[in-house]
């Protein structure tokens, strides 16, 4: 079964924490991989938080394309940073020849252009250069987006942190809010995008689990939005649910939980918003999802979530201190984090709640 | 010696013979009595008999006069096989047989120059099922705990109404961030998936309607279960429209409208809505032709219900005097959705065919979102009485229509905007669970039956031509017929019982079915639960081959 982590901090934190997360939790996972979203850059990338960072893992070719592409469009570097790797004999990593992680000016044309059209561009601009670096496996692009670097890899979780330099902390990769995962997929084909945590438009998901219900969603997702592509795993549904309900039709997060984990047709009866709900449930009942989850999430704003399916099958703890919150699939992961913590204020969703947290590490517990 | 004439009909041509042992019988007269159809008969046959009566053989002959039982030689009173007589002979004197070398479907039409016409079951193909093929092959595994069919709770209700696409939802934030309704949206009622199928007041006997509407009267208010009965296109009683009972019936309005008059004229004194309207454009078993209620069943309570007189009543197919789709649409429009105020949805109901992917795609991008529900009957359903050569021939299997249909939404994303309903041979086997299942699998949202309630009523038919006798009017079971006589062979609180406790196995079942693929709510359009051991069903139904 694998497990999911996540910190959120007042401060800066550097990956080799979200390492130690997972590492403690070693046996719950099978040494298929590691996958981390940092949302909320510091070090390098502090003073860039408003331009779009791509995270690219490409070979030499690969790299070429995507950056004749970029300049195609308009878009300027105006930062690289390649880490510096590792690549002692004997770790077991299916690396690829370049990780790149290059921040971006705009094109001139867009640069007064609203909000809205930046993201959409910045979304297309992402599908291309995925398009175009499908061919020969020549590149996987995993978010382009400001103030948000996503590293996949195959292999070792230990040794994937030897190869990046990442057991060693600095100050020069940090994030406030980093979501993890140490496990490939395992359900459908292994190829490197089907790594949580999942990235799409300012939105992060990640999840320890299986979505039954996933030829459904994907056959509803599909059509919804040209983002929604891939279904690398099953769980990349939550992640377009949750991008679906919050951006796209726009409504508040507390109705994510209703859509993919519904209440009994009997509970919606007593509620007063019953012709609400009952509306959300007959018309997104492609979006339920069915079977053991867990669920993580990073909103564009950095505020993270939890939540579990409808009968809370997998398991997540909430431990914090004043300055860090940690969600965890087991407890000891916190503990390797915040030994110092309250254990007593730790908080286990039930299965009827997400449990969020802002940026001021305010905890919410909403009732569905 | 007698002359032979060729042409005489005898048991040799009929579809049964009558096994009889005349040593065994008592005479009692229990099956000649029993027989609805009149296919046998007491007879006086001479009989000679050779005997002795000193102590030493002496045979001396006599003849007399024996009364016995006999098979009647006739096209119009033949045997259909029901096996009342068996059921009723105290000695095992007497029984059906089939028999192989009948050339009945022959002889009838060169006798009475009109075609046969045959209530109940296809007999064509009757062994081999599509649903048989597939297999719920997804079970959990580790990482996939199966829920637990007993313990776990699970929400097994289907829409009927349309389903708005999310994005049409008439929603706005208010203040307190929560979502608030701003408009109108159609009607949707959540009810169990499993529909009590159109079967009209004329085809039923009163006795049997009434069991089955005392039984869905039950699942609702003492089991917890929504189950809906439709009232059929033979119209409704009008104590039931004024009733409590009528939010359980779905009110269905076909192109014979029958007994539509009487249902307008009770709308101003109903206490309650009805549970959904259904608008029947074509037929299952007999796309081409028609419902058929033959004279013999048209009593006076069903000329009164329906406004006809005691004539042969042809349901057609199509709706007399539309042109199209979109103006049967319309017609719904005006007539139904209006009528209600726009309260009760207003469904339809297709034959399975070449054609009725084309009308749901039509109906799903209809921009005024009135079609709350789409009804395919396959080629094995079907009420009880049709020509024979349209029950055997005409008509597509539901599976894979159903299927396309769905695909078709899939395509198009629209996918649940128009509840699916299936049927058509469903249940056929006895295991109705596991055919609902699957059809929910494969995109339904939910199935309807009637046969196989029939056959919990009691009903002796079977798909081997046995019985099939439901156009006649002298079913010998009750169920289907306006004979006093016969009709109070059928207990109607028994009839009830047994729909209910079918019902509440079946229940079960479909839990025992969505617990292992880890389901709590129905499993509309899982089709990776499903394999198939045959690659062209699995190719044509687009899900795993397994071999």
């Amino acid at each position: 079964m694998c497990r999911i982590g996540a910190i959120k901090s007042l401060n800066y934190v550097h990956p080799s924490q979200a390492l130690l997360l997972m590492q403690s939790q070693q046996k719950g996972h099978d040494n298929s991989g590691f996958a981390m979203v940092m949302h909320d850059l510091g070090g390098i990338f502090e003073g860039y938080k408003h331009l779009p960072t791509l995270s690219l893992a490409c070979t030499d070719e690969g790299l070429k394309v995507a950056e004749d592409m970029l300049h195609a469009a308009g878009f300027q570097r105006v930062l690289q940073w390649v880490p510096e790797v590792n690549d002692k004999p004997g770790l077991d990593i299916n690396a690829m020849p370049n990780y790149v992680f290059e921040t971006f000016d705009y094109p001139k044309h867009i640069k007064k252009s609203s909000q809205k059209e930046k993201e959409e561009l910045l979304l297309d601009m992402r599908l291309n250069l995925r398009a175009a670096l499908e061919d020969d496996e020549m590149g996987f692009v995993y978010s382009f987006w400001p103030d948000v670097v996503t590293l996949k890899e195959i292999g070792d979780p230990r040794d994937i942190g030897t190869y990046f330099n990442l057991w060693e902390a600095d100050s020069k990769f940090t994030a406030r809010v980093i979501t993890a995962q140490c496990r490939q997929n395992t359900n459908y084909d292994i190829v490197r995008y089907a790594a949580h945590p999942f990235f799409l438009q300012g939105f992060t998901a990640l999840a320890n689990g299986e979505n039954t219900f996933y030829q459904k969603n994907k056959e509803f997702q599909r059509k919804l939005h040209r983002g929604y592509i891939g279904f690398e795993s099953d769980s990349q549904c939550f992640l377009y649910t949750l991008h679906y309900v919050h951006r796209q039709l726009g409504w508040p997060l507390s109705y994510y939980k209703h859509v993919i984990t519904p209440l009994p047709f009997e509970e919606i009866g007593h509620r007063d918003d019953a012709q609400e709900l009952q509306a959300i449930r007959q018309s997104l009942s492609h979006l339920e999802i069915n079977g053991p989850n867990t669920i993580i999430g990073v909103l564009p704003d950095n505020t993270l979530f939890t939540c579990c399916d409808a009968k809370k099958l997998r398991p997540i703890v909430v431990g914090r201190s004043s300055d860090t919150v940690v969600f965890s699939s087991e407890v000891c992961g916190i503990n390797e984090i915040l030994p110092d913590r309250d254990w007593e204020t730790d908080i286990y969703p039930n299965e009827r709640e997400i449990v969020v947290i802002d940026n001021n590490l305010e905890v919410q517990r909403w009732k569905q | 010696m007698e002359t032979m004439k060729i042409h005489d009909i005898t048991p040799n041509d009929l579809p049964w013979k009558i096994r009889y042992d005349a040593s065994r019988c008592t005479l009692c007269g229990s099956c000649v009595a029993a027989c609805s159809f009149r296919a046998i008969a007491p007879k006086v046959e001479r009989r000679r008999m050779v005997f002795s009566e000193g102590d030493f053989p002496e045979p001396k002959t006599r003849f007399s006069a024996i009364p016995v039982i006999r098979q009647v030689h006739s096209i119009k009173n033949y045997c259909r096989g029901c096996g009342i007589c068996e059921k009723v002979c105290p000695n095992d004197a007497i029984g059906p047989l089939r028999n192989v070398d009948n050339r009945h479907s022959i002889v009838t039409r060169c006798l009475a120059g009109d075609s046969v016409k045959r209530g109940g079951r296809k007999n064509l193909e009757s062994t081999s099922r599509t649903l048989d093929r597939l297999r719920v092959g997804r079970i959990s595994q580790m990482t996939d705990p199966s829920l637990d069919a007993q313990r776990h709770t699970f929400d097994l209700l289907a829409p009927f109404g349309r389903i708005l696409p999310p994005g049409k939802l008439p929603f706005a934030v208010g203040a307190d961030g929560k979502l608030q309704t701003t408009g109108q949206s159609p009607p949707v009622r959540w009810i169990y998936p499993v529909i009590i199928g159109d079967m009209s007041i004329g085809a039923l006997s009163w006795r049997m309607w009434e069991g089955v509407a005392m039984a869905t009267a039950y699942l609702n208010e003492e089991c917890g279960l929504p189950v809906r009965m439709c009232s059929g296109e033979g119209g409704v009683p009008v104590r039931l429209l004024k009733s409590k009972y009528l939010k359980y019936m779905i009110l269905q309005i076909a192109s014979g409208h029958f007994g539509w008059n009487r249902i307008l004229k009770a709308m101003p004194h109903m206490t309650e809505d009805p549970a959904g309207v259904l608008i029947k454009i074509g037929q299952g078993a007999k796309p081409g032709d028609g419902g058929l209620l033959m004279a013999q069943k048209v009593a006076e309570h069903i000329q009164a219900i329906r406004g006809v007189p005691k004539a042969d009543l042809l349901s057609p197919p199509n709706h007399q005097g539309l042109y199209s789709i979109e103006e049967s649409v319309q017609k719904m429009f005006l007539s139904m959705n209006a009528a209600f105020k726009f309260r009760v949805p207003v469904a339809i109901k297709v034959a399975a065919s070449a054609t009725s992917v084309s009308v749901f795609n039509n109906l799903v991008r209809d921009p005024y979102n009135i079609v709350g529900g789409f009804f395919l009957d396959g080629i094995d359903g079907g009420t009880g009485a049709a020509h024979e050569v349209s029950l055997d021939h005409t008509g597509h299997p539901i599976v894979s229509k159903l299927r396309d249909c769905y695909l078709a939404a899939v395509t198009q994303g629209r996918q649940g905007q128009i509840p699916l309903w299936a049927a058509g041979g469903l249940g056929k086997t006895g295991d109705l669970a596991a055919d609902a299942f699957k059809m929910m699998c494969l995109g339904a949202n939910g199935v309807f039956t009637g046969k196989l309630i029939l056959q919990m009523a009691g009903c002796v038919g079977n798909d081997m031509g046995r019985c099939n006798a439901c156009n006649t009017g002298l079913c010998p079971a009750g169920i289907t017929t306006q004979e006093p006589a016969l009709a109070h062979r059928l207990d109607p609180e028994k009839v009830a019982q047994n729909i209910v406790n079918y019902y509440l196995a079946m229940d079960q079942e479909l839990k025992k079915l969505m617990a292992p693929i880890g389901n709590s709510s129905l499993p509309v359009g899982r089709s990776d639960a499903l394999v198939s051991t045959d690659r062209a069903v699995a190719e044509r139904l687009q899900i795993q081959y397994v071999c």
